[in-house]
């Protein structure tokens, strides 16, 4: 017999939790209409720079480590 | 509090050789009991030289407290009982004593009121960690030996180092430096190599990952910590330090990124703390200085916290690549649970540790106007793949992903609470900074708690979240490892050997084959003269004798008549 999946695994609790996380998203961004940022350097205290910038940096970080991993990735027994 | 002058880190040290000759409940009571003697004796120490010794006309230091070392001596001692509770289990009877003699060797390195003492811990503390590593298997013996090479090595630049500094100063006495002389730029590289900084960074996920599921707990801890101590002490605000520190945060990023084996992922990301730090001793504000001390703090424990989770799941299942686990969640939800406070803890989640101990280096990255905006952009760039490399990828590729098939249980007692409670503490710190920012080295004035600084943070992360999510395919993992500076002591002496070998085989051969011709041609021709049939062999027939007899005596004639 099939091993029940916790209710953590289903479609439908992964589907309910990516809704829960964009509206959490959201949230975080909508409250800059509320909070005064005082950037130091101007462009930080903008709206919303800390979820772009979080996030563009993310992905500049993970392309350049695919672009390095390329050059530089072996097999896990090179050194064996 | 009662005064003492008895050097804290001794009492781990001596401890530490009783260790293998107890056992039982005995045992368990002295490995909990002793680091809380020595937490004892570290708010003991007070404030200036505790111990002084003469010594060839120099003032010898061994105990010599102030807030720096108690800041550090107790993180270090917390970190023991922690470390002890979790690996009173390990069957190896020699690991927990080689690892309690280097957490106590790391504590008398941050109260050495000298450079001798300091140098003498300092070896002290690189042998009983490579005892620790040993301890880890056969597999281990490499990294291990690697490993112990680096460190003795650093162990010379910093003798010589010191050497130097002793001749041109006149004095030992461990205090802040200027570089520019040999002696000082010695010291600082010796101290360096320790911190994992480039381009030596990579004996630290070489070697750490290789210690039993319980040795790495104690080595996250210890060698690169009191490296960021004595930088501290020595060398605070030395600009170089703010882009060798930039450099660790991100090289420790992208070879996580990389990175297959879940320790190996998280040893990364020791260098990428570590890196926060040293990039905070090089801003060299009191703000910053006190961050990069805060955040050491804060790092043992919630590093300790997630390899003490790495390390329960490799207890359990032996395994230890992100490849072979996934969906441990169901079977081990302790694990789970404190394994997710810690990666909470180190991407700087408001209310947890990391929160409140690294804003204090931002914070000072932005408040000094001298410095190029760069640093304070990349620290938060950094910020953001924190959580990218440690905070959602150890959890998300262990205990979720996919279903391993795996269904071991959560470790026993001991190691649950273990994690309990450095996950109280990661929780409780960032709950409540007051009592961390009460023994720093210097006032604190900064609220880390402001709608702003929280909003933000929470976008930072929340969006890293989200790239990581988006970008699961691309951060899929593979059985790979990835080339570092470490191939030019590893491949490279490899290939040469190879190299060499070839060659070596092939003139051996040639000069074997040579040989063994001319021996052959050299018996061969001894065979040909004396063998049966040889000139020299042959027997004479007795006429032919009688006519040499007559050709001589013919010759004599002749010779005797021309007379």
């Amino acid at each position: 017999m099939k091993e029940k999946q916790p209710w953590l695994v289903r479609p439908e609790t992964i589907r309910l939790l990516w809704i829960v996380f964009i509206v959490i998203l959201a949230l975080t961004v909508l409250a800059d209409f509320f909070v005064h940022h005082h950037g130091h350097y101007g462009i930080d205290g903008t709206f919303g720079f800390g979820a772009w910038y979080g996030f563009v940096s993310c992905i500049v970080l993970v392309v350049f480590s695919k672009g390095l991993g390329a050059i530089l990735k072996r097999r896990d027994d090179y050194y064996d | 509090m009662i005064e003492t002058s008895v050097p804290p880190g001794l009492v781990l040290l001596f401890g530490a050789f009783l260790l293998p000759f107890l056992s039982g409940t005995i045992r368990a009571v002295v490995a909990l009991v002793l680091p809380l003697i020595a937490l004892f004796l570290v708010w003991g120490v007070p404030d200036g030289p505790a111990l002084t010794i003469p010594w060839f006309g120099y003032e010898i230091v061994p105990v010599q407290g102030d807030a720096l070392s108690r800041v550090f001596g107790t993180v270090f001692t917390i970190m023991v009982f922690a470390g002890g509770l979790f690996s009173l289990r390990q069957s190896n009877r020699f690991e927990l004593a080689a690892a309690y003699a280097y957490a106590g060797a790391a504590v008398g390195v941050v109260f050495a009121g000298d450079l001798l003492t300091v140098f003498v811990f300092w070896e002290l503390m690189a042998l009983a960690s490579t005892v620790v590593i040993w301890c880890g298997g056969p597999n281990a013996w490499g990294s291990s030996i690697r490993y112990a090479i680096i460190h003795l090595l650093g162990g010379v630049v910093l003798m010589a180092g010191i050497a130097a500094y002793v001749t041109e100063t006149g004095s030992i006495a461990f205090t802040a430096m200027e570089v520019g002389s040999v002696g000082t730029w010695l010291i600082l590289i010796g101290f360096l190599l320790n911190v994992g900084a480039p381009p030596f960074s990579a004996w630290l996920p070489d070697a750490y990952p290789q210690a039993s599921w319980s040795g790495t707990v104690f080595l996250s801890a210890f060698t690169t910590k009191t490296a960021v101590y004595v930088l501290l002490r020595g060398f605070p605000g030395t600009e170089i330090l703010i882009w060798i520190g930039l450099y660790m945060v991100f090289y420790g990023i992208v070879y996580a990124i990389l990175e297959n084996d879940m320790r190996r992922i998280l040893a990364y990301s020791i260098v990428n703390q570590v890196g926060f730090m040293v990039t905070g001793i090089g801003i060299g504000s009191e703000m910053a200085l006190n961050g990069a001390a805060a955040h050491a703090f804060a790092h043992i424990i919630y590093k300790a916290l997630l390899l003490m989770s790495a390390g329960s799941v490799l207890y359990a299942t032996g395994k230890s690549k992100c490849t072979d686990l996934g969906g441990l969640f169901r079977t081990m939800p302790v694990t789970c649970i404190c394994g997710i406070i810690g990666a909470l803890s180190i991407s700087a989640f408001p209310f947890t540790s990391g929160f409140i101990a690294k804003s204090l280096i931002s914070q000072s990255a932005a408040d000094d106007h001298h410095l190029t905006a760069f640093v304070w952009f990349a620290l938060t760039a950094a910020s953001a793949g924190v959580f990218l490399h440690a905070g959602i990828k150890f959890p998300w590729f262990v205990f979720f992903q996919k279903d391993s098939g795996l269904r071991p249980p959560d470790p026993p007692a001991n190691m649950t609470g273990a994690m309990w409670i450095l996950s109280a503490l990661c929780i409780g710190l960032g709950i409540f900074p007051a009592p961390l920012y009460e023994i720093l080295p210097y006032p604190v004035d900064y609220v880390p708690y402001t709608a702003s600084h929280v909003v933000f943070q929470l976008q930072l992360l929340l969006f890293s979240g989200l790239a990581f999510f988006l970008l699961l395919n691309m951060l899929k993992r593979t059985e790979t490892i990835t080339l570092d500076f470490d191939w030019f002591w590893r491949g490279l002496g490899k290939a040469l050997g190879r190299e060499f070998d070839w060659r070596t085989v092939a003139a051996w051969e040639a000069l074997a084959t040579r040989s063994a011709q001319q021996a052959r041609r050299f018996v061969a021709g001894v065979y040909r003269h004396h063998g049966p049939r040889g000139v020299l062999a042959r027997t004479w027939p007795t006429g032919l004798m009688a006519l040499w007899a007559t050709v001589l005596l013919a010759a004599w004639l002749i010779i005797y008549y021309l007379r």
